[in-house]
């Protein structure tokens, strides 16, 4: 947390540049941060708190070792996207935000990923897969999804 | 060892989609193991995305065009004489014979998958930086008049004129002044953006050395959204490049003039795609629209005159400045100058990107370059423009891809985003959609935008469902799309009835056809 307000703190607006830090450190903003990073920026914790909720991509939890966003945008909708949603809650047995029992994977709505001539798309750890059907997502499920 | 063959293999996150880095090791591997030596060069995509990933050999004759080519097809591929350019099945000869891209009028796109984006010569080989030692032989208001003169305009969807915008900032006496680039690419079926930030960085960057020097910025940000990792590195590697080589940084090119670029990471908010809340968010705040005047020209970023610009508009700057004024605007129909890299996208046959002068009709953007629908289906609508855009029916496919031609229909070009959906559409689900994602990405500051887009969300569901006052509900909804078009601060919630109502005018069956299925 330090080292990131160390970092980012002489910057204008640094607040973003921070949460970042310290999100791809931690793999989460927890709640704790919020105060040590108000105090450093001279910001009241609602302020901080505000920005950090404002964000989809701040979560206040760390994600599982997998981190699987799928697109819900119209291009991937328009490709059936909404079959692969299907499987993919049914072969991770999760809905969207949450994670398996066994902490390896967790699944995010996102809303386009910029790949909307090889849709439907997914990212799974920033790498991303395009013309995900729903058998292709069961194949590149094999290498992460639960273990039964 | 024999001669070394250089191969293209794109690193643009669509060809890594579908396998370009296993196609490149494969490659490396197999071409080791038959003793060839190959140099391999990650270039960004064509946008041929139907051909990803899609290799290219250079060979005597020129680049010879391989696609779409999969890691298991390279040890065949390379047997049956890949690196001389050798007959195969999937060999495609020179890409630009292709009718799909022959046909395209690149500008803004002239590079991508040409160039080596890594490399800062080559950029220059290919007639980069012509246009910013243009720039810093002409006084600076001579650059804001080039860029009037060619009448480009705001291709991130707004279309305001470039240069008039540029002028109203250069105008302003200040200490500091900002040029902000707009890289919150959130609209689906975009993604020029993307291609040009991850196979031409060097493009945005002279195209934002360019305008600064025009209005006398000495500082840029690229706001850049966190759904595009693989463009923040392409971007990093770039920057780097350009300050090394003096093209950034106190004394560019010699010139006395100082101008450096930082990329800001986004956070998952389509609204600061809006150019007000993406300003809030540069600030390090919630990405709240701001009420306008004061107009970010005047009293932008921490408060200075800020230009704010999208990604393709900045990097068509520098081939305007190269080739001058006359040259651009001679492309193009009526107020529509110049040409606009279209992204054909969605439920689609041959998808990827279509850079072409004004004027375009729908009908030859999906079936002369698309092919009709991926599935085989009939195409039954296009909504173009993003998530804010309409939908139009095939009956209407002869209207021109071109500002005014679009809003006489009540539809918007936006950022050149067409999408193709199929017979199996359901309109009142996409319909639904429009307002859910409004409700999701809201900012919250004003009400009709806010509230408006969950009660619209329950009344679709309630039309749907039929308990009687469907006819009621569907004259309801339009009246709230009413009030979210005149009420809401910014286009989020202003616009989000387009693509609702023009699902209800035009697919009214939709809406109505579901009577008595309970929920």
């Amino acid at each position: 947390m330090d080292a990131a307000v160390h970092r980012h703190g002489a910057e204008s607006g640094p607040l973003l540049e921070i949460l970042h830090a310290v999100q791809n450190e931690l793999g989460c903003v927890p709640a704790e941060a919020v105060a040590p990073i108000a105090d450093a920026l001279n910001l009241s914790r609602a302020e901080v708190h505000g920005v950090v909720s404002f964000y989809h991509h701040f979560r206040a939890a760390a994600p599982g070792h997998y981190l699987v966003q799928l697109c819900r945008a119209e291009a991937c909708q328009s490709m059936n996207s909404r079959a692969t949603e299907a499987r993919a809650k049914e072969l991770l047995g999760v809905d969207f935000g949450a994670t398996t029992p066994d902490g390896r994977v967790t699944l995010e709505a996102v809303y386009c990923l910029g790949n909307c001539a090889c849709a439907p798309s997914i990212m799974v750890n920033g790498d991303l897969h395009g013309r995900v059907t729903p058998e292709r997502f069961a194949e590149l499920a094999a290498e992460w999804g639960p273990r039964s | 060892m024999s001669a070394c063959v250089t191969v293209y293999v794109p690193a643009d996150a669509g060809a890594l989609s579908l396998g370009a880095d296993r196609v490149a090791g494969a490659l490396s591997a197999g071409a080791l193991s038959r003793g060839r030596n190959v140099e391999l060069i990650r270039n960004g995509s064509r946008g041929l995305y139907w051909l990803e990933p899609l290799i290219e050999v250079v060979t005597p004759a020129g680049r010879v065009a391989y696609g779409p080519v999969s890691a298991a097809d390279v040890p065949r591929l390379l047997d049956a004489g890949l690196l001389d350019g050798a007959p195969h099945a999937l060999r495609l000869g020179d890409i630009e014979s292709l009718d799909w891209l022959r046909s395209q009028q690149r500008l803004t796109g002239a590079r991508l998958g040409i160039v080596n984006p890594a490399s800062i010569d080559d950029y220059i080989a290919h007639g980069g930086y012509v246009g910013l030692s243009i720039a810093l032989a002409l006084p600076p208001l001579e650059v804001v008049k080039i860029i009037t003169e060619s009448g480009l305009r705001g291709r991130g969807g707004a279309a305001f004129p470039t240069g008039i915008k540029w002028q109203t900032v250069h105008d302003q006496r200040a200490a500091q002044k900002y040029i902000a680039c707009n890289a919150d690419e959130g609209d689906s079926g975009t993604f020029s953006d993307r291609m040009l930030m991850e196979g031409d960085p060097f493009s945005l960057i002279e195209g934002m050395t360019i305008a600064a020097r025009a209005v006398g910025a000495n500082r840029g940000y690229i706001y850049l959204r966190v759904e595009y990792p693989h463009a923040a590195r392409a971007l990093a590697r770039a920057l780097a490049a350009a300050r090394e080589r003096g093209y950034l940084g106190e004394n560019i090119a010699g010139s006395g003039f100082g101008f450096d670029i930082s990329v800001r990471l986004g956070a998952g908010a389509y609204i600061c795609g809006e150019e007000t809340s993406m300003l809030e968010s540069l600030e390090g705040r919630r990405g709240e629209v701001r009420v306008r005047p004061p107009l970010p020209a005047i009293k932008g970023l921490f408060g200075q005159p800020t230009v704010v610009n999208n990604v393709v508009t900045l990097a068509t700057v520098p081939v305007v400045l190269a080739k001058g004024a006359r040259f651009y605007q001679e492309f193009g129909v009526g107020r529509s100058r110049g040409t606009i890299p279209l992204q054909l996208a969605g439920n689609v046959k041959r998808g990827g990107l279509i850079e072409r002068a004004f004027g375009l009709t729908v009908n030859q953007l999906v079936y002369d370059y698309g092919g009709g629908s991926a599935t085989g289906r009939p195409v039954r609508a296009v909504q173009i423009g993003g998530p804010l855009g309409a939908y139009l029916p095939e009956s209407e496919f002869d209207t021109p891809l071109e500002y005014e031609a679009l809003a006489a229909k009540s539809a918007l070009l936006g950022h050149g985003g067409v999408v193709v959906f199929d017979d199996s559409v359901d309109m009142a689900q996409m319909a639904r959609y429009a307002l859910e994602f409004c409700a999701l990405e809201s900012c919250g500051k004003c009400t009709p935008c806010r509230i408006g887009s969950t009660r619209g969300v329950e009344l679709v569901d309630r039309i749907l469902v039929n308990n009687g006052s469907r006819a009621a509900d569907l004259e309801l909804l339009d009246e709230l799309c009413d009030t979210m078009f005149n009420g809401s601060l910014c286009g989020l919630g202003g616009m989000t009835p387009f693509p609702v109502r023009s699902a209800m005018k035009h697919f009214r069956n939709d809406f109505e056809r579901k009577g008595d299925i309970p929920s």
